[in-house]
């Protein structure tokens, strides 16, 4: 699985040949250095570690500054493995940028959704709550309703959907269009949405 | 938001359209495609906003049909759009005139600006 790491600009919308209008992200994917080279021999499997985004010197401790020593580059903050590379091709130092990726071809697009904090269970997992104000309903409007039956089993069983924090998952958007690449700055329209909030750190992978 | 103007400038809108504001009479010549005939649909009414910006910018177009009020929006990038005619220039304090909804036989009427 090649790939960048990249960040989200925003949203827009675009039409295409056939005159329909599609929502678009704009990604800044890279530039990545190759801030390590994983070969069989040595790891036991072939990946190449990719930095992307500038974190401050002060803000990074010395074992990391030392590995981003290594590669002859600045601090990242953000460093991901993939695999894929399977040839000799790079070696560290190295930069990959947008031109990795094909006009008119498919992406996966992970990233980390948008915190909501502590949600009730209507937002969290899609209940329906009572549905209804009146009929005896004093202020359960959005309640969970049962959690189990009675003295059997006189437990609530483990995984039962409640309140709690939501947002902030890993989650994956897969096979969005590629629908521009934009070199000269680094950037990538695909079509649909992605993850997370603008300026979120994206995995995009071919 | 720096790199989101190089998107815009990327797809910036090349069409010549006459430049309109809220209050004018516009008519819209759409090209409306059935099964393989292309054919030009004319739509002439007030403009009611200008929304958004760049290639994204809508617009809202009202017109009365018999005692029905229609509206339409238009994407200002969208390639069905032939062209545009202004047809009067209207004086109107607002951006947006929301209010020209409520409004039917003689206090429908805007002034028109003259140069």
């Amino acid at each position: 699985m090649q790939g960048l790491i990249g960040k989200k600009v925003g949203m827009t919308s675009v039409f295409d040949e056939d005159g329909k209008n599609i929502p678009c992200t704009v990604i800044e994917a890279g530039p990545c250095v190759v801030t390590q080279v994983k070969t069989e021999d040595k790891d036991g499997y072939n990946a190449l570690q990719l930095g992307y985004g500038d974190k401050k010197e002060k803000n990074s401790t010395k074992a990391e500054l030392g590995h981003f020593k290594k590669a002859k580059t600045t601090p990242k903050k953000m460093v991901v493995e993939f695999t894929g590379f399977t040839g000799g091709e790079y070696k560290t130092g190295d930069v990959l940028d947008v031109n990795l990726f094909d006009d008119d071809t498919w992406l996966d697009v992970r990233g980390w959704s948008k915190g909501k904090g502590f949600q009730g269970v209507v937002k969290r997992h899609g209940f329906r709550g009572v549905g209804d104000q009146t009929h005896g309903q004093h202020n359960r409007e959005r309640s969970p309703g049962s959690l189990g039956a009675s003295s059997y089993p006189s437990r609530v069983f483990k995984g039962m959907r409640m309140a709690g924090r939501t947002g902030n998952n890993k989650v994956m958007a897969i096979s969005l269009r590629v629908m521009k690449l934009i070199p000269d700055s680094n950037l990538l329209i695909v079509k649909g949405s992605v993850p997370g909030p603008k300026g979120g750190y994206l995995i995009i992978s071919k | 938001m720096n790199l989101m103007n190089v998107v815009e400038k990327e797809y910036a809108v090349t069409n010549n359209f006459p430049e309109f504001k809220a209050g004018d009479t516009i008519t819209v010549h759409y090209k409306i495609t059935e099964g393989n005939k292309t054919r030009i649909q004319q739509f002439k009414g007030t403009v009611l906003q200008i929304k958004g910006s760049n290639h994204t910018q809508t617009f809202t177009v009202r017109k009365m049909s018999g005692s029905i009020g229609v509206e339409r929006i238009f994407p200002i990038a969208s390639p069905f759009i032939e062209k545009i005619d202004v047809n009067k220039r209207g004086r109107v304090r607002r951006a947006r005139i929301f209010y020209f909804r409520e409004r039917t036989g003689k206090s429908a009427r805007i002034k028109e600006r003259k140069y």
